[in-house]
């Protein structure tokens, strides 16, 4: 991932074959009126981002899930976003919010328009949960409670690709290892490519095998130990 | 019928000038406000007194319409004026006024072709008191509607955001807020339709039974205009929810908080 290099042409077409397999890719995206951007992610592939706060990392999630206004081109699979319609576009590139939002009284009304396709009674018992949660009150869930089922709530519409906005946030060690597991099984069963944002170096190396930091306008790869994906 | 002398109005404002004087004792520092808004009933209604007599004796159908378009530009403006968060541009002023030019027309033309079966249909006693009625009524309706919708919309943000993160389109992440706005909008005359008799009796026909009406001309005349306020009302707040909430978000289904003003 680096600023749009505008002395080659020659560099962007080879890029642009190069990245014909890729998944997820973007093509000088731009948003908030920030300098345009350019990269990709491979099938299965894991990136993460970190970043001062308000530097903007929720934003470039944000324009990628189609949410916020920007310029570019961005393709999942070599279909551009504006082949789908935005809602179909959300479903398969699936954004969880930094912050969980729970509108319905039950956990289970919250399930009950998406797609529910995949194991969400596996998931559930690899996150703790039994198999009575969807007839709990929202209200009265704790708030690492309603991080876990945001998680199962989202892949339950079986996204293509993850963008995670700090995932494992208001967990405790136990659970941030459970969820990591979740995720990074999901992302290799459905060679999701992933957006993984976070603030913990120690994680960046457990579940990416790249690292970017977003500094000022830049995006930088940061020079950490790749781990085996 | 008893006709009133201006002797008689300056005896009734006597009470007015009582309560100001009350008000000044009291030091509730309402007498300002409650005397202009005094002066004001007394100079707005002789002028629009005024304007009747002039429009009953012509009775042509431009005049009547130039009234009937002023009527809805003052009732857009307080629409608009009432709005905690408004959208941006013309597009506030045009939805409101809109839905209410829609709404109300219809069932005033409605109502004199179709009801009162006047000739000509726009006869200006019948056609003025009529549209005057249902603008103001739906003017309270759809005002209170599109408030609700704004603002419930600007509170929801995060909820209306994660719900077209998982998939859903504009209609169904605001389908809650939508429908809750469109009853804030209706229930006043749903409210009234079922008390209306027993709680208070309706302006118009108490006018009536002033005038010397027998009072069951004047309970049918109230009945028909409950149905032509309900109906003018619900349509009017149907209509402005529908476009104030398809404005909110883009082509794109996504939410443009962006386009509401804040007062």
């Amino acid at each position: 991932m680096e600023n749009r290099n505008p002395h080659s042409q020659i560099q962007n077409t080879t890029v642009l074959l190069l990245n014909l397999m890729s998944q997820l890719r973007i093509e000088s995206l731009s948003y908030m009126g920030r300098p345009p951007i350019d990269f990709s992610i491979d099938h299965g592939e894991c990136i993460s981002l970190s970043g001062s706060s308000g530097s903007g990392k929720s934003l470039l999630l944000r324009a990628l899930a189609d949410l916020d206004e920007y310029q570019g081109r961005i393709y999942l699979d070599r279909k551009e976003c504006h082949e789908f319609s935005a809602p179909q576009w959300r479903k398969q590139v699936g954004l969880l919010m930094a912050e969980s939002c729970w509108w319905f009284d039950t956990v289970g009304a919250h399930f009950e328009f998406l797609e529910n396709s995949g194991d969400i009674n596996g998931w559930l018992a690899q996150l703790d949960f039994d198999s009575d949660v969807m007839n709990w009150q929202v209200n009265r869930l704790s708030t690492g409670e309603k991080q876990r089922l945001a998680i199962i709530r989202l892949l339950a519409n079986r996204p293509k690709a993850l963008l995670l906005d700090e995932p494992t946030a208001s967990l405790d060690k136990k659970n941030i290892n459970k969820v990591e597991d979740l995720l990074t099984k999901y992302r290799k069963e459905n060679s999701a490519p992933t957006i993984w944002v976070s603030h913990d170096p120690e994680q960046e190396k457990r579940i990416a095998s790249r690292h970017y930091r977003i500094k000022g306008d830049l995006i930088i790869e940061e020079g950490l130990e790749r781990s085996s994906r | 019928m008893i006709t009133l002398s201006y002797l008689d109005l300056g005896a009734a404002s006597l009470l007015v000038l009582a309560l100001a004087g009350i008000s000044i004792k009291m030091r509730l520092g309402l007498q300002n406000q409650l005397l202009i808004s005094a002066s004001r009933t007394v100079i707005q209604l002789l002028l629009v007194g005024m304007v009747l007599r002039e429009l009953f004796k012509t009775s042509q159908l431009g005049w009547i319409m130039l009234m009937a378009f002023v009527m809805l530009t003052v009732a857009g403006r307080a629409v608009q004026s009432r709005q905690k968060r408004r959208l941006k541009g013309l597009w506030g002023y045009g939805i409101g006024t809109s839905s209410m030019f829609i709404s109300s027309f219809a069932v005033t033309f409605f109502a004199l072709t179709a009801v009162v079966s006047v000739t000509p249909w726009y006869t200006p006693q019948y056609a003025i008191p009529l549209l005057g009625m249902l603008l103001g009524n739906t003017m309270n309706g759809v005002s209170l509607a599109m408030n609700q919708l704004t603002q419930t919309a600007w509170q929801q943000k995060g909820i209306i955001e994660q719900r077209l993160l998982l998939g859903q389109d504009r209609s169904q992440a605001i389908g809650d807020i939508r429908i809750d706005s469109i009853r804030t909008g209706m229930i006043p005359i749903i409210n009234s339709m079922a008390t209306c008799g027993i709680v208070s009796l309706p302006g118009m026909m108490t006018g009536q039974i002033l005038a010397g009406s027998p009072p069951y001309e004047a309970v049918k005349y109230q009945i028909m205009i409950m149905f032509l306020i309900a109906a003018g009302t619900g349509f009017g707040v149907m209509a402005s929810v529908f476009l104030t909430s398809k404005h909110l978000f883009d082509e794109r289904h996504r939410l443009r908080l962006d386009r509401l003003k804040n007062d």
